[in-house]
């Protein structure tokens, strides 16, 4: 086709919306707020929020895996658990610092998923999920084996990857505090900045171009390769950052907890079925989807965990309901009625402002359509 | 010669939709395929663009093997294919699939190729259409999206699989034009196509396939007067 010639530009890309605008100006002033959260809230608040932000960030990850990307993983507790015995590994037989051993073990976590992916890459579909669950089976029996990090019975972080923890004991000597409440904020104030980082990591990957990649394999995997797009190279990216960020996470709640056995570690419940039920309920293939997901999630989980195995057939008929009914989502079915949009991820062409129509874009004459 | 094919084969079970076909194309050929329906002439198209695996014979792009190469490093090294059902990413918007095709299949990031989508876009009578999603075209918009999509990445070989169908006369001659344009810059295209007079206006070679085998290649009038030809079509109106 004709070369651009080096003239004004007569074409832009629009992402950004007056919602979103406002949305980001919003966001930043959530991020202060709740990074400042330790100095006037209480302990269970900081432990309550931190439950909220570490499945915050589990969601994300795995909606980026199967929302986005359409890999549909029961076995995000391989790395979650992988990640959180890492951790232990590191604190225990290395002396590493826990923050640096949560990024290490995160790393670590991406590393093995890279040559997983190669075996589980060969199964599609539900064949891929059993085979992702089955990797964490293998991994939970692995680890039970670690004599060292406690076997089958698992094990205890030391003191000086807890409450003697540099940053525990830097908060301590800033506010005075008993080192057990400092430990909270020091937990809360990682669990904040994963959960940034979550969001901040998989919105970055979309407003790239291989967000768009990941859109084009989801409508039409051939029709993606025809145009130049890897698919199995991009899924294996996606794959490998959710690893990483599931290991991160896994890490951190470990590292709050600072006790581990395998089956807790690698549990299917707590780690898949219940992040699986807070894409679902908050909007699968949104960014907002996830944060609403959790808070109706820890508002039952509030009410309802008394009940015992009961609690988890009310969450699993829930599920059920919202995907026959509302298979968007609380927040995807809002967002596709009030055409709301606060991470957009669409990109509009139109006319830059200096040269052609100024008064029109593209789409002037058109409805703009979002999905 | 930017591409050979060497006795290219492909089956589907007992059915031979490509029968041991070798033909070569030279750098800024414009060449057209005709055949009658399920002669194999989008299973050819695959064959060429790696969207499938031969059964046996080779392609060459470049002097190049690429048999084994798949779709997308084909898509890479130069070559742009329309779908004859077409099939755009639904849920992206007409621009949005240019931008993915330009981006990967040039290697570029988004803002290098804004210029030169919007300019296809504008090419391609799809610029009004720009930000609506893919999925909500008509068939025909969505047959402009095919050709559109190949060039936004910038193909060497632009392979064309019958996009003139269901066209006014008036649509056609603006594609004729557009088609020679893109040939004119430089492009080098095989256009698979039944509205022949189309064709006619913008290829200087001619092939006839028939039942996966090759039956006739030449000067296209020449070839179109052939009695071979002739028997093929016989009742299909030329
Ligand atoms: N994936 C497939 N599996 C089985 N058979 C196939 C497949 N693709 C094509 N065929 C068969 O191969 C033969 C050639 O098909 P092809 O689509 O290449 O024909 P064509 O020349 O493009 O026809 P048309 O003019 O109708 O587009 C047909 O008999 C078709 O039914
Ligand atoms: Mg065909």
């Amino acid at each position: 086709m004709a070369m651009t010639n080096a003239a004004a530009p007569r074409f832009a890309i629009r992402t950004r919306t007056p919602v979103s605008t406002i949305a980001a100006v919003c966001c930043v002033v959530l991020v202060v707020v709740l990074a400042a959260l330790p100095f006037f809230a209480g302990r269970s608040v900081m432990q309550n929020m931190f439950f909220i932000l570490t499945m915050l960030s589990l969601a994300q990850f795995w909606n980026l895996l199967a929302g986005y990307s359409g890999l549909i993983s029961v076995g995000q507790q391989a790395f979650v658990g992988l990640g959180a015995y890492l951790l232990f590994a590191w604190t225990i037989l290395g002396g590493v610092d826990p923050v640096l051993a949560i990024v290490l073990s995160g790393a670590i976590a991406a590393l093995v998923a890279l040559p997983t992916s190669f075996l589980v890459f060969r199964l599609k579909g539900a064949y891929f999920a059993v085979g992702t669950w089955v990797v964490a089976e293998v991994f939970r029996l692995i680890l039970a084996q670690v004599k060292i990090l406690g076997g089958g019975t698992g094990t205890a972080l030391p003191k000086e990857a807890t409450n003697d923890a540099a940053f525990v004991q830097w908060i301590v000597q800033m506010t005075g505090e008993r080192a057990a409440v400092a430990r909270d904020k020091a937990d809360y104030w990682l669990a904040l900045i994963l959960a940034i980082g979550a969001i901040g990591l998989v919105y970055g990957l979309l407003r790239s171009r291989r967000g768009l990649a990941l859109a084009a394999i989801r409508d039409n995997e051939a029709a993606s390769g025809s145009v130049g797009v890897d698919a199995t190279r991009m899924k294996r990216l996606v794959y490998v950052v959710s690893a990483f960020g599931a290991g991160m996470t896994g890490a951190l709640i470990y590292l709050a907890k600072a006790r581990i056995s395998p089956d807790a570690a690698f549990s299917l419940i707590d780690w898949t079925a219940f992040v699986f039920f807070i894409v679902i309920i908050g909007g699968i293939a949104t960014i907002e989807g996830p944060i609403v997901g959790v808070l109706i999630f820890w508002l039952i989980q509030n009410e309802l965990s008394s009940f015992g195995s009961v609690y988890l057939m009310l969450l699993g008929a829930l599920a059920i309901i919202v995907m026959l009914f509302f298979p968007k989502g609380v927040w995807g079915t809002l967002a596709e009625r009030f055409d709301l949009h606060l991470f957009p991820i669409r990109r509009s062409l139109e006319f830059a402002s200096a040269a052609g129509d100024p008064k029109s874009s593209p789409a002037v004459e058109e409805e703009i359509s979002h999905d | 010669m930017i591409l050979e094919l060497r006795d290219l084969s492909k089956s589907f079970g007992a059915l031979k939709a490509a029968d041991a076909i070798s033909f070569d194309v030279p750098e800024g050929e414009a060449l057209g395929i005709i055949g009658p329906n399920g002669a194999g002439k989008s299973t050819l198209f695959s064959l060429v663009s790696g969207a499938l695996a031969p059964s046996a014979g080779r392609v060459l792009l470049d002097g190049r093997d690429v048999t084994r190469a798949s779709a997308q490093q084909r898509c890479v090294a130069g070559i742009g294919r329309s779908h004859q059902i077409p099939a755009p990413f639904e849920k992206l918007t007409v621009f949005e699939n240019l931008l993915v095709a330009a981006c990967f299949g040039r290697g570029k990031r988004e803002a290098e190729v804004v210029e030169s989508c919007g300019e296809v876009l504008e090419a391609t009578g799809l610029l009004s259409k720009a930000n609506r999603l893919a999925g909500s075209l008509s068939l025909l918009d969505r047959k402009r999206l095919e050709m559109a999509r190949a060039l936004a990445t910038q193909p060497r070989l632009l392979l064309l699989d019958e996009i003139a169908g269901g066209l006014t006369e008036g649509e056609c001659q603006e594609l004729v034009a557009a088609i020679r344009k893109i040939h004119a810059s430089g492009t080098t295209i095989i256009w698979i196509e039944h509205i022949v007079h189309a064709l006619l206006a913008v290829v200087s070679r001619l092939v006839v396939l028939n039942f996966g085998r090759l039956i006739a290649q030449g000067d296209p009038r020449e070839v179109m007067d052939s009695a071979q030809v002739r028997e093929i079509y016989l009742g299909s109106p030329i």
